[in-house]
């Protein structure tokens, strides 16, 4: 590799190591530390006086005083480009099949290998011709990826208006042929391959507008869905203690969501649950394409134990990939577990920088650096009016479980939507473990505000007289309280809980949730029921979550479905004060 | 090169400072003192000034003193003839055997590309129903033992890796009191299991900063087993004992704390240890049973806090017996579906009853009017307790879910246990 600028090292402490510079050093640039055969990159993150301070994305065992840097004057990059979609990457986008083809069962420190396999053919169709204006982020061709029109765009990063000087005609195109050349305002040539670099840290803004989310990006998980909705576009955070269960509702949100590609961030977690993700979605079919859900997805991993700044890079590698996919008119959803690690990585290189700290050691800039990566998230328009969005996903695994630490707080300042997921709910075995009374979300619901609203309120109204029963007993509890206590535990045990274990109850269709919630809301929270004692009524609420969960496992459309049904309304009829509605036709 | 170094300039808590060139980061010196001679590990460069952790404490260290670099990392030997032998903290014998120098291999090496694991699927049967039945440990999984002082958790310790089925046990002990050192040791003799373990001792009178290596060497040696295609069990414990240690060096170098007076990576620094427990796509596999005590039984605490998110579940180890509230094996469904066909019965049916026998002891001790079903789950509580939950207990799963059955029979008809009617024709126990 050609290097622009040579250093040498004066100070390593950790992933720290400080530089020692002649003439320049810029910030941000990558460089290479020399170390014998090996090359280890970093990044200049500080510099001060003739010294520039780099975090190195590797082990830095062994490293010397005195040892060579060469500085590349290049922001940290990912490479754009088709074969994205089912690969497995690293936090600096090295594909991990293919390291593990070449180092075997370690990840060997210094290896670096190309994003994109440059020997890929791909079949390029030109969707434009010579002399056309254009701009930066204009379609000019496309090459078919899995499922989907994987649209080559001009370069992001040219301004102004652009005219294609020449442009390739259809065929097979290996990644990095030129397939077509622009002229810029100042005749400068560029040219396009298949494949373009962006730096990670920068956001992709080449469309016309960001505009607010509106539509609700369906989860199917019913307690999101139909209480705390996630807005296409939009940002939502899942904070909860360990064992909550955020890691499996991350996975089946990246199955189930109703969305045109995945990114999964696994930044800092289990290498384990990695594991599962890429071992199983192969073979698990995307209903929405009948495609293995392994060809809309991609990968970054960068586990617990692998290095710590390559942590820090890799949601920005995460959002980088979504932004581009974006581009292209598509709705991505990227998933991030776990913020936390993020941010701790963060507050690892702030400590050895040693700068002043703020709450719990994290660095002051804590803060904006969570809100610029939430501020990714976003619903496009276009150049050419079609819209593409990035939602973002956070889960953050706050110290001790509880809320008031710093990540936390800074991510809830920024995102659209919480779930918080609690311990007695999880501990009660009640999933998911959102917590209905702390979570919120400020987008819109698929279901009727005045309806959704009576659902928040019987779960608050139930939670309350259940705190008043462990005090005054059942016996001090009025038979109409205690109703209502059964209704909101009805409510939470058969709509917002889900068995992720069962073929139908665990993704429920918009559809679905409506009608359920409907018919919920009319036979169920509004009636008047009349029993003569609380025993009767606890068996009579017993006896109908018992079918209602029956109901939860069936098919929609399906004889069965209707079946229940009736049964359930038979069942309302016999307890009910005044005639309730029939059958909605 | 020149290897040997005079100058030591600076010594505070067990960091010593020394002023020298060509040195590698993390690379091994040998201090000799008057005291005799100690390793120590280069944890700071900064241009001729080299910063040590002095693995036997700086105690003693004369500004004079001679410090000689190894020009290495941290190395162990490894290999069959480890096995059934004993180390200190930094891999010199405790027993009468040769000091060991074949095959050396650096410790904390880089970590498993995700791609060349396995999804876990091995049970790893205990004889212990509250693990086999309810919280099954699995092949690779690594799961603390979170506890207070006074717990029997090394008992446990030594009990499980007794009655696992695993080629090799590497005991790893950090500020282990002698007594433990001398149980454990006993323990193994008696049951025949000392001839297939290899043990790295550091015990509480030993330097406090010495316990640091223990989990490397230990899961280093392990490495190397499971590579050759065996199964190994590594046991740490105390891992507080690491923490503290971890934090006390973190002081002494002028880092910024994080919470209580741990270091900022305090979580990549378990996390680089318990990651290596792995199964490998063609080989053998690394599990790990850590201890981790709980100051004042707080689960908040920094070290179990960020325990709880490395590890794949906990046993929660309270009161003499594996508390079913607390505990967690995030693997168990990996296999619990392929045991016997009532295992996932069994295992959710009684602790969903047990939440109700707990719920009417609370409902008891507040003084409130106590139903015929309060008195069939108080009955059954007791008895649940007794033959499943007491660590006293030492059947094979198959028994245990037996004896579920029988205990639900005792107790309860088969209608109020909620198991759906397939299940109780076929296991419901018939008395004639």
């Amino acid at each position: 590799m050609e290097y622009k600028r040579i250093g040498r090292i004066v100070k390593i402490n950790g992933n720290m190591v400080s530089v020692e510079f002649d003439t320049i050093a810029v910030q941000n640039e990558v460089a290479y530390i020399l170390h014998e055969d090996e090359h280890l990159k970093a990044e200049v993150i500080r510099i001060r006086g003739q010294i520039a301070e780099t975090q190195v994305y590797e082990g830095t065992s062994g490293l010397k005083v005195g040892e060579k840097v060469g500085f590349t004057e290049e922001l940290l990059s990912v490479e754009l480009g088709p074969g994205l979609l089912g690969q497995i990457f690293d936090g600096l986008q090295n594909p991990l099949p293919e390291l593990a083809k070449k180092s075997g069962f370690f990840l060997k420190r210094g290896v670096y290998l190309e994003a994109l396999s440059a020997g890929s053919k791909w079949n390029f169709t030109p969707l434009r011709k010579t002399k056309d204006k254009i701009r930066a982020g204009d379609r000019i061709g496309f090459v078919p990826e899995r499922i989907f029109k994987h649209y080559i765009m001009a370069p992001f990063g040219l301004a102004g208006a652009l005219e294609i000087i020449k442009i390739a005609e259809k065929g097979p195109y290996k990644l990095k042929d030129k397939i077509a050349t622009l002229k810029d305002q100042n005749g400068k040539l560029h040219e396009v391959t298949l494949v373009q670099n962006w730096p990670v840290k920068v956001p992709i803004s080449a469309y016309r507008e960001k505009l607010k989310p509106e539509e609700p990006l369906i989860t199917k998980m019913r307690l999101i869905d139909s209480l705390f909705p996630v807005g296409k576009g939009g940002t939502y955070c899942i904070p909860g203690p360990f064992g909550s269960g955020k890691t499996v509702l991350q996975q089946l949100t990246s199955r189930h969501a109703e969305v045109d590609i995945v990114v999964i961030a696994a930044c800092g977690e289990r290498a384990g649950e990695v594991v599962e993700t890429l071992k199983t979605f192969p073979e698990l079919i995307d209903p929405r394409t009948g495609k293995p859900l392994s060809e809309r997805t991609v990968i970054i991993c960068n586990t617990s134990s692998m290095p710590v700044a390559a942590r820090e890079s890799s949601v920005y590698t995460a959002v980088t990939i979504a932004e581009y996919y974006r581009q292209m008119g598509l709705n991505v959803l990227l998933l991030a577990d776990s913020t936390s690690r993020w941010a701790q990585a963060m507050r690892e290189m702030s400590g050895r920088l040693e700068e002043i700290p703020g709450e719990e050691a994290f660095p002051a800039y804590l803060e904006s650096r969570i809100a610029s990566f939430y501020e990714r998230a976003g619903m496009v328009r276009l150049w050419d009016g079609s819209y593409g969005s990035v939602t973002i996903g956070g889960t953050v695994s706050p110290a001790g479980g509880n809320f008031e630490e710093p990540v936390t707080q800074a991510t809830l300042k920024v995102v659209g939507a919480f779930h918080g997921l609690s311990r007695e709910r999880s501990d009660a075995r009640r999933y998911p473990a959102i917590d209905p009374l702390i979570s919120w979300s400020k987008y819109k619901s698929i279901i009727d505000p005045a309806q959704m609203q009576a659902g928040h309120r019987i779960l608050k109204k139930s939670h309350d007289i259940s705190q008043m029963m462990k005090v005054i007993g059942e016996e001090g509890t009025s038979l109409e309280d205690f109703i209502d206590y059964l209704k909101g535990e009805f409510f939470d045990f058969v709509y917002l809980q889900q068995n992720a274990f069962d073929p139908v109850d665990e993704a429920t269709s918009a559809e679905r949730q409506k009608y359920v919630f409907n018919f919920i809301y009319e036979k169920i929270l509004k009636t008047k029921f009349d029993f003569k004692d609380k025993e009767e009524a606890r068996h009579f609420f017993h006896t109908l979550r018992q079918e209602f969960k029956g109901w939860n496992s069936i098919a929609p459309d399906t004889d069965e479905f209707k079946k229940i049904e009736k049964d359930i309304i038979a069942l309302i009829g016999e307890k009910c004060k005044e005639s309730i509605p029939t059958l909605s036709e | 090169m020149q290897r040997v170094y005079t100058d030591i300039i600076r010594i505070a808590g067990d960091v010593i400072t020394v002023e020298a060139d060509g040195i590698g980061y993390n690379d091994i010196a040998e201090v000799t003192t008057k005291m005799g001679m100690s390793l120590a590990q280069v944890i700071r460069l900064d241009d001729k000034k080299v910063s040590l952790q002095v693995f036997a404490g700086s105690r003693g260290i004369s500004t004079g003193d001679k410090v000689r670099f190894l020009g290495h990392p941290m190395r162990v030997s490894s290999g069959k003839n480890l096995i059934g032998r004993i180390f200190n903290g930094s891999g010199a014998p405790l027993d009468k055997g040769p000091a060991l120098s074949e095959n050396l291999i650096d410790i904390g090496g880089p970590s498993v590309n995700p791609v060349k694991r396995i999804i876990p699927n091995k049970m790893i049967r205990t004889g212990i129903p509250m693990i086999d039945v309810f919280n099954s440990l699995v092949v690779s999984q690594k799961l603390p033992i979170f506890s207070i002082a006074g717990e029997p958790y090394n008992e446990l310790l030594a009990r499980i890796a007794i009655q696992a089925e695993v080629d090799i046990i590497i005991l790893g002990g950090m500020g282990l009191k002698y007594d433990d050192y001398l149980f454990f040791k006993s323990k193994l003799e008696k049951e025949g299991a000392l001839s297939r373990s290899i043990f790295f001792m550091h015990t509480a009178a030993d330097p406090t900063v010495e316990c640091l290596l223990v989990p490397d060497i230990s899961l280093a040696v392990a490495e190397q087993f499971a590579l050759e295609g065996k199964k190994v069990l590594t046991l740490l414990t105390d891992m507080t004992n690491f923490a503290d240690a971890l934090k006390e060096i973190s002081i002494t170098m002028e880092q910024v704390p994080s919470n209580r007076g741990y270091p900022g990576d305090l979580y990549s620094q378990l996390a680089a240890r318990y990651e290596k427990a792995v199964d490998f796509d063609s080989a053998g596999s690394i599990t790990i049973l850590a201890v981790t005590t709980m100051p004042g039984d707080d689960i908040t605490h920094p070290v179990p806090d960020n325990t709880g998110y490395i590890t794949e579940g906990q046993f929660y180890l309270k009161n003499k017996v594996i508390e079913p509230f607390g505990s967690l094996s995030r693997l168990k469904q990996q296999v619990n579906g392929k045991t016997r066909d009532d295992h996932r019965t069994i295992m959710d049916t009684m602790i969903q009853l047990f939440a109700g026998y707990r719920e009417t002891l609370e409902k008891q001790a507040m003084g409130f009017q106590i139903s015929s079903w309060d008195g069939k789950l108080l009955k059954y509580g007791k008895i649940f307790e007794k033959d499943l939950m007491s660590l006293e207990v030492n059947i094979p799963l198959e028994k245990a879910l037996d004896r579920g059955w029988e205990i639900l029979a005792e107790c309860f008809t088969p209608e109020e246990t909620g198991i759906k009617k397939s299940m109780i024709e076929k296991r419901w126990p018939k008395y004639e």
